[in-house]
């Protein structure tokens, strides 16, 4: 097919741009839409038909008519061009310069799409990186090649805690492991429908941390047009895959706000007429989402790797809201945020009961962390939610009336948030002194309550509080 | 018979094609790249076929055409200890072949061709001798643990022409042939196929009589499953399905596993590519890779492959049960399954009832699970296929529609609560909201095998459960003081069974698996702490001094303190619980003061 214009718009709408009588595209064709003004907005194809060609319009349809509006089929799919200069390179979400330099120019390019990787080929992720924060390295450790969420809430430190994980992210090695200056990272930050503000945290903590040459960002702005929201992480994940597994890098992918990408799913579900399953999200959101997540990982016989810290917000706070639901089912755990704990001033304020890392058991123990790791967390977990239970009972019956064993529930609880979940934004805990601060906190319980531990653990790290 | 035709439109996963004489069902291969898919209706002279494989860059006016057969599986010796995707193509050959990443409008084989196996004819098969659906040819030694046999078709009828003697033969050679009434013959092969959505026959249904013994403790001894049964784990994320389907996977006494990862993470399923060559089977001893199969469409593969794939897995798990094995099929997740059919009802345009699923949803649902049972296979033996289906409630509400649906199908219903995750209480299964149907049946088989008193425990154990749910109300209103001696040591056995009896780590190495023996001993001695206790109270022994037992903490880690094969330390324990309550008794209940016949009178649980 030649490079032919096309002025056949039947109608457009919500970002969706239809033309008539287009004959021979190809399903995921990228376009160029020139409008009245000479504008050009990019856009891809998403039905084709003898008939009818549906096109998304990633820069939105507002401003569009149909009689002077022209499109050109580029006959190719939707590639970006890679290469290692986008290092330090800030993007839009197609992967056009946003910093007023040139644009990449390189013989190699690839689908952003991406092709599914065979289970076979995968290396089951299990090298721990300590994040020097207490809740996540104890309780829910993070591994390499692993997604792991933060869900949020409007108003919640988000992405202050992004941002230390950022800084502080790194990995333990004992002994005889390689050297860990021989191993290159990277950051790619996929921003979408962020405020300004946010963007510019982002940047300055990157600036701090001095990893700016290292970053990669592709933004799409909360006055951007929504609809490129749809593609921005998968130009973004195109550009990680390429750091990770043709350059060898480990490579940390922060992306937020996953509620955004699917709000804009949404809107273009609705005007294409998609049977909305849940809260007018179409019924393949789950499939749509696991599209980008499952492209973290590690490759059997590859240097390097993509962890992946998505942030999702959940609208009303609300756990169960698609968004979050969804992406609990994909991601390999998730960290949770309260806003009880923000708000009695515990920072972060993670809430560790339901958050969770399903890749934390491979991860830890002897030789990786510390040999009693898991059962210290463990322990903390079964002690902490019975410890919750104790104070909804002292809530009740006022705490006057409790056992004193109930009461020792009480004091732990308060001594785990105070002094194990609270820590400053850039204090940068060691495993070790995580384990010991858990020690520190589960020995205001009795010996007896430590079920989880063994009886050697017990002896011997349990100290005797004071009070004793 | 096939027949050509052209593609007309392209929207996700559905083509439209000009494509007349096309069946219903029927397999079609579009564009250039001969990506694969499947007739699913057919108007005036067009077909509408959903397609395996991501549509990108097909384009109208592109070729299509109508192979004439319906997607099938190939069945024979080499399947068990792979991995396959949604069309059984062979994973691990896909990655030598063309790289790390999947391609499209790949077809290969899911059986090596060139490897040969050792194939032994059946003693009593003589040339000329009738043979039909499913009779057994002969034997193949698939490897250590399998011994495959090699079936007739199940849909010939004849009289044997040839049979090759006992030599090494690839899936291709002919290995017999058979003359049908009609004259015709037909060639035999040690590998044959079968389409998946059509049920392989059998001679007739059988009662399932034994549980499936799974090692998990809440299962095995509160809600069993029997072999041949169905049943499901529903759960919110996080809550543990895949974690118990992989404990099933590894240690219940199947003789093969097919585990069918459907819509889920590419990781759990290197994990188990990578922990099962390691594992031993606990009865056997043999590398548990080699009972075990995988069929694997992860979350991010095309959506259409993840509806066939369920099919596929239980398409496997049939002709291994005719061939008289016990069977295991996990399937994780079925909702994933049941999206792929609303996604595809959506593109229809089909009117959705509930939450975007199509009317037929449970009847489809149901007519899968049907497919589960233990019969007896056209060749005499019995076998039988066992169903285990995850299930993913959006936001964990049971209520919805495959949840729902589900639950009136299947016997065994084993409910994740995310209360029970949350405080890491694993396996998460809720024993008020979980049920199973065959308690009675798995009974027999555990008074038989393993004790007589295994019903009466295992009831009392489930009381005492219940029992300390309303206790734990009325703590909640009032506070503990108001409770009896009685009712705070009902409170405290329930904790004591719950921590040391329901929970169970797949981590932990003397925990992961528990025996049957070790399974009841741990309920029996449970029970007699609480039956003892019970009487301590009743001589006046107060039930502080009573929850300050050392006994307590000791056995909420017997049962990771004692490992399957070191019964008899647990024994011994159990040994040690009435003198330990003799002398407690000594103390507080002089014949003096309370009187030894009181104490007997008061004997028993409350
Ligand atoms: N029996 C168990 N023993 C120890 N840990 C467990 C057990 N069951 C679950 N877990 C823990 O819970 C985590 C989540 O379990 P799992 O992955 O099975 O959840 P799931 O219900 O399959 O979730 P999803 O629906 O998202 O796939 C595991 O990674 C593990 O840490
Ligand atoms: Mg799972």
């Amino acid at each position: 097919m030649s490079m032919l214009e096309y002025r056949s718009s039947a109608w457009a709408r919500g970002g969706l741009l239809a033309m008539r009588n287009v004959p021979d595209v190809a399903l995921g064709d990228r376009v160029v839409v020139r409008d009245h003004l000479g504008r050009q907005r990019s856009g891809q194809v998403i039905r084709s038909s003898e008939e009818l060609v549906l096109i998304q319009v990633f820069e939105g349809t507002d401003n569009i008519d149909l009689e002077r509006t022209w499109v050109r089929f580029l006959d190719q799919p939707f590639e970006l061009a890679l290469a290692p200069e986008m290092l330090g390179r800030v993007f839009n979400g197609v992967g056009q310069s946003r910093d007023g330099r040139p644009p990449i120019i390189s013989r190699l390019s690839r689908n952003v799409n991406g092709a599914a990787l065979n289970p076979a080929a995968r290396a089951y992720p299990r090298e721990f990186i300590q994040t020097g924060i207490s809740t996540i390295d104890g309780m829910n450790t993070l591994v390499r090649g692993q997604k792991l969420p933060v869900f949020s809430g409007s108003g919640l430190p988000h992405n202050r805690l992004a941002a230390q994980i950022v800084r502080q992210a790194k990995l333990l090695f004992h002994g005889e492991g390689k050297a860990d200056s021989q191993e290159s990272f990277a950051l790619v930050f996929a921003a979408m429908g962020v405020s300004h503000s946010d963007a510019r945290f982002f940047e300055e903590s990157f600036k701090e941390s001095g990893v700016l040459g290292q970053v990669v960002t592709f933004i799409n702005l909360a006055d951007d047009p929504p609809i490129e929201r749809l593609i921005l992480p998968r130009v973004a994940l195109t550009c990680a895959e390429y750091l990770a597994f043709d350059l060898d890098m480990h490579v940390l992918v922060v992306m937020t706000d996953m509620t955004y990408y699917a709000e804009a799913l949404r809107e273009i579900a609705t005007g294409k007429g998609d049977v909305p399953a849940r809260k007018g999200f179409p019924g393949y959101l789950y499939s749509d989402l696991a599209e980008i997540y499952e492209r973290a990982g590690r490759i059997r016989g590859k240097a390097g790797s993509i962890t992946m810290i998505p942030v999702v917000s959940m609208p009303s706070d609300d756990i169960t809201h698609p968004v979050p639901d969804l992406t609990g089912y994909i991601t390999e755990g998730q960290i949770v945020l309260s806003r009880e704990l923000a708000a009695a001033n515990i920072q972060p304020p993670v809430a560790v009961l339901p958050s969770l890392s399903r890749l934390m058991k491979d991860g830890i123990g002897e030789g990786m962390t510390r040999e009693d790791h898991a059962r210290v967390a463990s322990q903390l977990f079964a002690s902490y939610a019975k410890a919750q239970e104790v104070r909804s009972l002292a809530a009740i019956i006022g705490a006057e009336e409790l056992s004193e064993e109930d009461n020792r529930y009480l004091q732990f609880a308060d001594a785990f948030e105070q002094r194990f979940v609270s820590q400053g934004e850039h204090e940068d805990r060691s495993i070790f002194h995580t384990l010991d601060l858990a020690w520190e906190v589960l020995s205001l319980l009795p010996k007896e309550a430590l079920t989880r531990l063994s009886e050697k653990d017990i002896e011997a790290r349990y100290r005797s509080p004071d009070s004793e | 018979m096939s027949s050509e035709g052209t593609i007309l439109d392209i929207q996700g996963p559905i083509v439209i094609a000009r494509l007349p004489n096309a069946r219903i069902g029927e397999q079609v291969k579009l564009g250039s790249q001969g990506l694969m898919g499947e007739v699913i209706a057919r108007e005036d002279d067009r077909a509408i076929i959903q397609v395996y494989e991501i549509t990108e860059g097909l384009r109208p006016g592109a070729p299509a055409s109508a192979v004439g057969s319906q997607l099938s599986v190939e069945l024979g010796p080499g399947l068990l200890g792979g991995i396959f995707d949604g069309l059984q193509r062979p994973l691990k050959t896909l990655l030598e072949q063309t790289g790390e990443r999947i391609e499209r409008g790949l077809m290969v084989p899911a059986i090596d061709r060139n490897k040969r196996w050792p194939f032994v004819p059946g003693k009593d098969l003589k040339i000329g001798a009738k043979v039909s659906g499913s009779t057994i040819l002969g034997s193949v030694l698939e490897n250590d643990s399998i011994t495959h046999r090699i079936l007739m078709p199940p849909d010939v009828t004849g009289e044997l022409d040839d049979l090759v003697p006992a030599g090494d033969y690839t899936v291709d050679d002919v290995i017999g042939r058979v003359r049908d009434t009609q004259g015709n013959i037909h060639k035999l092969h040690l590998s044959s196929r079968w389409p998946v959505r059509i049920p392989r026959p059998f001679s007739k249904r059988d009662h399932a009589l034994q549980p499936l013994i799974t090692g998990q403790r809440i299962m095995d001894t509160f809600f069993p499953l029997l072999k041949g049964g169905k049943g499901a784990i529903p759960g919110p994320f996080g809550a543990g399905k895949t974690v118990l389907q992989q404990q099933i996977a590894r240690w219940s006494d199947a003789q093969i596993v097919i585990y069918v990862g459907c819509g889920e993470r590419g990781n759990e399923l290197t994990e188990v590519l990578d922990t099962f060559p390691q594992l031993s089977d606990p009865r056997t001893g043999r590398p548990l890779m080699e009972r075990t199969m995988l069929v694997a469409n992860t979350s991010n593969m095309p959506v259409v492959a993840r509806e066939v794939s369920v099919y596929v897995g239980m398409t496997i798990a049939e002709y291994f049960r005719d061939q008289g094995f016990d069977v295991v099929v996990v399937a994780d997740s079925t909702s994933r399954w049941a999206e792929a059919l609303r996604e595809v009802s959506g593109r229809l345009g089909q009117m959705p009832v509930e939450e975007g699923y199509p009317a037929y949803l449970g009847s489809t649902l149901s007519a899968f699970y049907e497919r589960a049972g233990r019969v007896e296979t056209l060749n005499g033996n019995h076998g039988s296929v066992t169903l285990i289906g995850a299930v993913s409630p959006p936001g964990g509400d049971f209520s919805e529609p495959v949840t729902s649906h589900t639950k009136d199908i299947i016997q065994t219903f084993w409910a994740l609560s995310k209360d029970l995750a949350d405080a890491r209480h694993y396996p998460a299964v809720d024993w008020l909201e979980s049920f199973s149907l065959f308690v009675d049946v798995a009974a027999k088989w555990w008074h038989e095998n393993i004790n007589e008193d295994w019903m009466r425990l295992r009831n009392i154990a489930l009381r005492l459960l219940s029992e300390s749910e309303e206790l734990a109300r009325i703590v909640n209103l009032v506070g503990v003081e108001a409770l009896s001696g009685q009712q705070r040591w009902t409170l405290e056995t329930s904790k004591l069974i719950r921590e040391g009896l329901l929970q169970q780590s797949a981590l932990e190495p003397n925990d992961s698996f528990c025996s049957p023996r070790k399974q009841f001993l741990l309920l029996k001695l449970m029970i007699e702490i609480h039956t003892r206790g019970a009487e301590m109270l009743k001589v006046g022994m107060p039930v502080q001094e009573l929850l300050r037992q050392p006994l307590l903490a000791k056995a909420r880690r017997w049962k990771i303190s004692y490992s399957s094969e070191e019964i008899e330390g647990l024994e011994q324990e159990g040994k040690a619980i009435e003198p330990i309550f003799d002398a407690l008794r000594a103390e507080y209940a002089s014949p003096l003061a309370k009187g030894e016949s009181a104490a007997r009178t008061g004997a028993g649980p409350t």
